[in-house]
């Protein structure tokens, strides 16, 4: 499943968006590449304001614009440049080819409408479904997600339900018109850690009925082990290493990963072993990324990385990593 | 909502015997007399005869118990006979009547309030009408142009008083341009349409300096409703599914802001009873406002407290009209 051979449904090539603010640029998401294959899940991580949610939302226009820009780079999605489709273009796309979750179901839904009306409005929009059809269908959602008496609480509002029943009808909104890819963006952030699990299970098992790709952005690498194909880590607007998730929990390169993997509470070691937090600051993205964006944080840090923004260098068949240290020799890396 | 409102209702009803006790209070110490303004000739018995044939040697409590007689027994039964038809024997029954004028304020008031739905609550509408849209569209296109020149706008709208603007337009468009009279004429019948637009070109100034007041107001609010809204997540939700940025806005976050909104201009509902009292004065409006201003210079306390305790009455009712709607609109609120 991990290897080149299947076309991508998602294509990104060097996107590249930044905030127009008072205090000059901010370089929220830099040449940021990858792809994503039918049917695999894709995990995103990295700490908050390494540019996860900017990145996906540039994919598909759902920045406020000003002050955000998407400056450069390329989209591809079903045989179209996303960033260059008409407003129209990509109205077609959002919700219906693409499903979107968001992190906090208690602010996602709007409070004043039913949550049939709410599932319904993509059925109707993409589908044309009529009234009658598109709640017939809406109930099948709310079912297939897991909301018991579905067919009552299509008249509910979304005050009364629970955080994960609400998750649940974000999904269920997402999943309406069989999206070929779905982003999910820390859609369990916001729960507490039984419901955390399962919506994790739902949607493993959505992914395996339904057969969409699906990115799923956290910063939590515990849950990425738990359902990711691959993975990304992204930093300071920058993916920094890319890899099979088992590749990169056994041979993690960059040295923010191994960081971040240290960060995991580990069941061995002594109590003060368990949680390590990364020391210092994330950058600050106004500067032009002309260096290395971990180099202060970074205890490999040598001169390159001042002066030079390294590039994704491959290090296996599919794991790559944007360092200039090596790892294996302790050395600087040969390029 | 039903037991809700019929609840409300109820406890409406002290509270608005309490008012009115304070209202008679209050008028009760105001130093006026109502023989102060007939011709001095008129010797003191004479006066203090006319004083009493009023009911004013009788204590405080038993002029407060009769005038709660006159208003909430009598006045209900007159008009229920003047409107039915039926014969409710109305000879014996004692009215509020008007020092000023002697004859029964509520009469007098009937006359008015035409006048004052005319203009005011024409120029609450349109007022309304104006602010919503201003309201969305700055709120929408934050910091532009427009938004920009509607804030200034509405900040003149705000800041000028009536009395100012009046006596502006009506240089403008009456002196200078003659375009419509100065002076509104209250005497003035709409039988057919040229009669009507004669109606019309005499509303326009008045309710152009009320409306511009009006859609300050309401506009700021909408705005800032419309703010409030426009960064909720949901917002991004409905994007997220790919509704057009029409249905996004007037949909998901028209609907939201309206709450606030809709309170506000139930609220408001009483100033337009209430009259405007300034720019009647400035167009000459016969109105409530006018004839309130007339009262209280008259000493004449009877019609004083009838208005004002009508508006207590109609600032009770819209309150609760205002909490009916704000239940209607937002799903969350439960009053049961
Ligand atoms: N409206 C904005 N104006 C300026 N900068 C912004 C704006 N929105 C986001 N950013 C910047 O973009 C960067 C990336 O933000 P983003 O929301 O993508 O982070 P994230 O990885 O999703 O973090 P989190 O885990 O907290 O969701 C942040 O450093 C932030 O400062
Ligand atoms: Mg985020």
């Amino acid at each position: 499943m991990l290897d080149g051979a299947e076309p991508s449904v998602l294509d990104v090539k060097d996107l590249k968006t930044v905030f127009k603010t008072r205090r000059g640029e901010v370089h929220a998401v830099n040449n940021v590449s990858f792809h994503l294959k039918a049917g695999e899940l894709l995990g995103v991580v990295g700490e908050s304001g390494s540019g996860k949610s900017v990145t996906m939302m540039s994919l598909i226009g759902l920045l406020p614009s000003p002050p955000a820009m998407v400056k450069g780079g390329q989209v591809m999605f079903e045989g179209q440049d996303l960033l260059t489709a008409t407003d129209e273009q990509l109205r077609a796309v959002r919700g219906a080819r693409i499903g979107f979750v968001f992190q906090d179901p208690m602010t996602s839904l709007n409070p004043v409408f039913n949550v049939g009306f709410q599932v319904m409005e993509p059925l109707r929009k993409h589908m044309g479904l009529n009234k009658k059809a598109a709640r017939k269908r809406a109930q099948e959602l709310l079912e297939l997600v897991g909301i018991p008496d579905a067919e009552r609480r299509l008249d509910d509002y979304p005050h009364q339900f629970s955080g994960g029943m609400r998750q649940r009808v974000m999904i269920a909104i997402a999943l309406a018109c069989d999206p070929k890819v779905l982003i999910a963006d820390e859609p369990t952030t916001a729960l507490d850690v039984t419901i955390q699990a399962q919506i994790l299970e739902l949607m493993k098992d959505l992914r395996d009925k339904l057969g969409m790709a699906v990115i799923w952005i956290t910063h939590d690498l515990g849950v990425i082990a738990g359902i990711a194909d691959r993975v990304l880590v992204m930093y300071g607007g920058q993916i920094v290493e890319h890899a099979p998730v088992r590749e990169l929990f056994a041979n993690p390169k960059h040295p923010y990963t191994r960081a971040l993997l240290e960060t995991v509470p580990s069941v061995t070691g002594d109590r003060a072993e368990r949680l390590r937090v990364i020391e210092g600051q994330p950058p600050m993205l106004t500067a032009q990324p002309n260096a290395c964006p971990f180099r202060a944080r970074c205890d490999k840090a040598f001169d390159r990385c001042q002066r030079e923004n390294p590039a994704r260098y491959s290090v296996g068949p599919i794991h790559d990593v944007a360092c200039f240290w090596n790892p294996d020799t302790g050395g600087a890396r040969d390029v | 909502m039903l037991t809700f409102t019929i609840r409300r209702l109820l406890m409406a009803i002290p509270t608005l015997l309490f008012i009115s006790l304070i209202i008679f209070l209050i008028l009760d110490l105001a130093p006026s007399d109502p023989t102060a303004s007939l011709p001095l000739t008129i010797p003191p018995d004479v006066r203090a005869d006319i004083r009493a044939s009023l009911g004013l040697d009788e204590p405080i409590h038993i002029r407060f118990l009769l005038w709660l007689n006159q208003f909430f027994v009598n006045e209900p039964l007159n008009l229920l006979q003047h409107w039915t038809g039926w014969d409710l024997g109305g000879e014996g029954r004692t009215r509020v009547i008007s020092w000023q004028t002697r004859s029964p304020v509520v009469d007098i008031i009937a006359q008015r309030m035409p006048q004052t739905l005319w203009v005011v609550g024409t120029s609450y509408i349109v007022g309304i009408l104006i602010a919503l849209p201003i309201g969305i569209y700055s709120a929408y296109r934050q910091y532009s142009i427009f938004d920009q020149a509607g804030t200034f706008v509405t900040m003149v709208g705000f800041s000028v008083p009536p009395f100012f603007s009046g006596v502006l337009v009506i240089v403008i468009f009456a002196v200078n341009l003659g375009w419509f009279p100065s002076v509104y004429d209250t005497t003035h019948v709409v039988v057919d349409w040229p009669s009507f637009v004669i109606q019309l070109k005499q509303m326009i100034l008045p309710v152009m300096v009320l409306a511009l007041q009006i859609t300050s107001q309401i506009s700021r609010f909408m705005r800032a409703s419309m703010l409030d809204n426009l960064n909720q997540d949901y917002v991004r939700t409905a994007r997220a599914k790919g509704l057009t940025e029409t249905v996004v806005v007037m949909v998901h976050v028209l609907r939201n802001s309206m709450i606030p909104v809709v309170t506000v201009i139930a609220l408001g509902v009483p100033q337009v009873f209430g009259g405007a009292i300034i720019t009647e004065q400035v167009f000459k409006v016969n109105g409530l406002g006018h004839l309130l201003i007339g009262a209280i210079q008259g000493g004449d306390i009877p019609t004083v407290q009838t208005l004002t305790f009508i508006f207590a009455v109609l600032i009770v009712l819209f309150n609760l009209v205002a909490d009916v709607l704000y239940g209607i609109l937002d799903p969350r609120i439960r009053y049961d």
